[in-house]
């Protein structure tokens, strides 16, 4: 802490620049340089799903026909999904952020499995090359959850995309079974479980549903190419199948996946607000057992997504009570940060704001979702755009959100430099408003009945969308503001320091940017990763 | 990486770095590497636990067409395949048990005797197959088209689910025969097992996974 009084320096020598060349960097094993190798990917896709957004609502702009026929929207709107589900989102935050601090975060110089850690971002790489090859082939339009009978029905080229999704989901398997027996095996001796920053605990449930969950979806994609090439039919009614069943055993997954989504991004909340507060975390075991609880919960809830599919009644109202049951946990975590928060003495920087805003955001996510979590209202707006805004409100406000603010948070620890104060202040700014203003008119629109997926509208809904369409360009122009503050401070912003921000977990005694080899011995736990206490002795006695 | 004296050996102390300066490899670390196999078969059973609950659905949907279906297919070939694949996990743990020893020689001699297990699986299974599609009983065959649907799906289940079994036989055998060559060089010793205990964890699932398929498609008739 003393040596924040003076100007910190760059380390010479750092996990960047130790080995150059790109053969070192697509050869490396290092977890920190794989983590910045999905950073640029995940960055590149987010934008490229972004601006099919952004061109998805120009065309909404006006009722009738803009610029995109039909089946040009079904695939822009596919290809979005897909870019934004399989390349961002799911891999997001634990592939960048918890490749390159879970190891830190527990005192070890790598993960367990680091070649196979290459071969996850690999594995994401030949995805993410069949995902654009299928785009060149003309695309899907099936959307990216891929329901039969359509899919196996459809003229378009679904081998591709399909064998994508599969990769990506070896990728996020490996990487699932990598972290849990890295937290397993390579915590430092002296830490024990409820030792562990709150994001290593999000990390390691979240591992854990991918482990769990993923394979399931992976056979279930290739039973469906199974169907489209050899005539096999599991899912074809005609040859006594059943195509409810694809849907159960797609969300068997695909639910639990929102749960790998944003628990690693509730796990940044947990680690900003405390050290913005200079409080211990309040309730550290609830919010620790909490993602187990998510975790464990969040795998039953996945027949809620069928309410109007056809579905026993028993099991409606099991599915309801369990689509109850999830959002407590999720509910004591947000009780537990604002607690953290009550009577701390909060400093106001960036990443706090990005946390704000998550709260703000997932909170009207959450509960917009309670309100499918019972049964009649589901059936009301089920397929409406009130489901496209109450997701985006929990994956893009939720974790979108904290994918910026985990980037904002650990960017000079990643980087050793730091980006403009005000210019974060000006793009989180305008990236909360402009959320707010794309996404409330969609809330209403849907409530009012308007469907989702659909490239036109009636006259009676223009008004909700021109607000949504104005909303997206100003959520561009906050994240274009955020994403060049985060380049310029690459490049030439001030150095850092180790711990700008006063943390106490590992990561906060390491340099910034770290060596390759980042803990010459091991480390031992003087200080819980929440205690703050010691440095203000160390300020008082300097 | 080295340096990681953060791992702790099968006792749970920490052990010294052993390869200082090299930082791309990890420590020797069996317990980590278990675990992280088991992690993978449990990754496997639900990939086929996906297809058993297919099956039950289905065999809840149609019950007694599943019976018609089970009775064209051949028990004697199903339980000579059970018992070869029972053998030749017997083998392979034999294999691993003969390296514990140091019986290196031994150890080649009984993954060899597994891998010719795998490929006699593999043959039967093939005479099966080929028996199946002689009589028409194959994918958009007309014969199918002309079943009752619970045969139709019968069947599709028969294929999908014994065919990933096999290519998960195909797979078992390529990877005992690269622990073969790993033990060869020496890559694999009494002392660095781990590997290939992975390898015989791998296989007795391929085993075990049959040992469910048996029953639900040869002795439901």
């Amino acid at each position: 802490m003393s040596s924040a009084d003076t100007a910190p320096a760059l380390p010479k020598l750092s996990y960047l620049n130790e080995q150059k060349g790109l053969k070192s960097w697509l050869t490396t094993v290092d977890h920190k340089r794989i983590g910045i190798m999905y950073l640029v990917m995940i960055l590149i896709f987010f934008v490229v799903a972004m601006l099919l957004g952004l061109a998805m609502r120009l065309e909404l702009l006006h009722s009738g026909k803009q610029f995109m026929e039909g089946t040009t929207y079904n695939t822009v709107m596919t290809l979005h999904g897909v870019i934004m589900i399989f390349l961002f989102i799911i891999p997001g935050i634990p592939a960048v952020f918890g490749n390159f601090f879970l190891p830190i975060m527990i005192g070890a110089n790598d993960v367990l499995f680091p070649r196979l850690n290459l071969a996850s971002w690999y594995f994401y790489m030949a995805g993410a090359v069949l995902a654009l090859i299928s785009v060149a082939l003309g695309g899907v339009d099936t959307g990216w959850t891929f329901y039969v009978p359509y899919s196996g029905a459809t003229d378009a080229n679904l081998l591709i995309p399909l064998l994508a999704a599969f990769l990506l989901g070896w990728s996020s398997i490996l990487t699932g079974i990598n972290f849990v027996a890295t937290v397993h095996r390579l915590r430092t001796p002296s830490m024990g479980w409820f030792d562990m920053p709150l994001f290593v605990w999000g990390l390691y449930a979240t591992a854990w549903i991918a482990i769990i969950a993923t394979p399931v979806v992976g056979i279930t994609l290739v039973l469906v190419l199974i169907e489209r090439f050899m005539g096999i039919g599991i899912f074809d009614a005609a040859k006594g199948g059943d195509p409810i069943l694809f849907q159960h055993l797609f969300w068997i997954y695909s639910h639990p996946a929102v749960y790998v989504m944003v628990l690693p991004a509730m796990g940044v909340v947990s680690e900003i607000i405390p050290v913005f507060s200079r409080k211990r975390i309040f309730g550290y075991k609830f919010i620790a057992i909490s993602s187990l609880l998510i975790a464990g919960i969040g795998s039953l809830v996945w027949a809620h997504h069928m309410n109007t599919s056809g579905m026993a009644n028993w099991g409606r109202v099991l599915f309801s009570f369990l689509t109850f049951l999830v959002s407590v946990p999720s509910a004591v975590k947000v009780f537990n940060w604002l607690a953290t928060l009550y009577k701390g003495s909060i400093k106001v920087d960036p990443p706090l704001l990005f946390a704000f805003a998550f709260l703000f955001l997932f909170s009207i996510g959450g509960f917009t979702g309670l309100t499918h979590a019972s049964l009649s209202t589901d059936i009301h707006i089920h397929d409406t755009s009130y489901v496209v805004a109450h997701f985006h409100y929990t994956m893009f406000g939720g974790v979108g959100t904290m994918f910026f603010g985990a980037m904002y948070f650990w960017f000079p620890k990643m980087f050793g430099r730091m980006y403009k104060r005000s210019t974060a202040f000006v793009g989180i700014t305008l990236f909360f408003i402009g959320f707010n203003c794309l996404y409330i008119p969609l809330f209403l629109a849907g409530l009012n009945g308007m469907p989702r997926r659909y490239a036109d509208y009636l006259p009676e809904y223009a008004s909700y969308h021109a607000w949504s369409t104005v909303g997206s360009w100003i959520l561009a122009a906050g994240i274009l503001t955020m994403c060049v503050n985060l380049l310029q401070g690459v490049r030439k912003g001030k150095p850092a320091g180790p711990n700008p921000w006063g943390g106490s977990t590992l990561d906060c005694d390491v340099p910034s940017p770290p060596p390759t080899h980042q803990f010459e011995h091991v480390p031992e736990m003087t200080h819980g990763p929440y205690d703050y206490h010691h440095h203000t002795t160390e300020e008082v006695t300097a | 990486m080295s340096g990681s004296a953060a791992i702790p050996d099968d006792a749970g102390h920490p052990v010294p770095d052993a390869h200082p300066g090299h930082h791309d490899i990890m420590p020797y670390d069996p317990v980590g590497a278990r675990m992280g196999m088991w992690l993978f078969l449990l990754t496997e059973l639900l990939l086929f636990g996906a297809m058993f609950i297919a099956f039950c659905m289905y065999y809840i949907q149609h019950g007694w067409r599943f019976s018609l279906g089970s009775q064209e297919l051949s028990t004697a070939m199903g339980g000579a395949n059970t018992l070869v694949l029972l053998t030749s996990s017997l083998t392979m743990a034999l294999a691993i048990a003969a390296m514990q020893r140091r019986n290196t020689r031994l150890s080649q001699q009984l993954m060899n005797a597994t891998i010719v297990c795998a490929v006699g699986f593999l043959v039967v299974k093939a005479f099966e197959w080929g028996g199946k599609f002689a009589h028409g009983l194959y994918p958009t065959s007309d014969h199918m088209a002309e079943l009752s649907q619970g045969e139709q799906i019968f069947y599709s289940l028969y294929f999908v689910m014994t065919g990933f079994h096999a290519l998960h036989v195909i797979i078992g055998g390529v990877l005992i025969l690269w622990v073969k060559r790993r033990v060869t060089k020496g890559l694999v010793t009494t002392d660095r097992l781990v590997m290939m205990e992975n390898v015989g964890l791998y296989w007795h699932l391929v085993d075990l996974v049959w040992i469910f398929l048996f029953p639900l498609f040869y002795l439901i008739g």
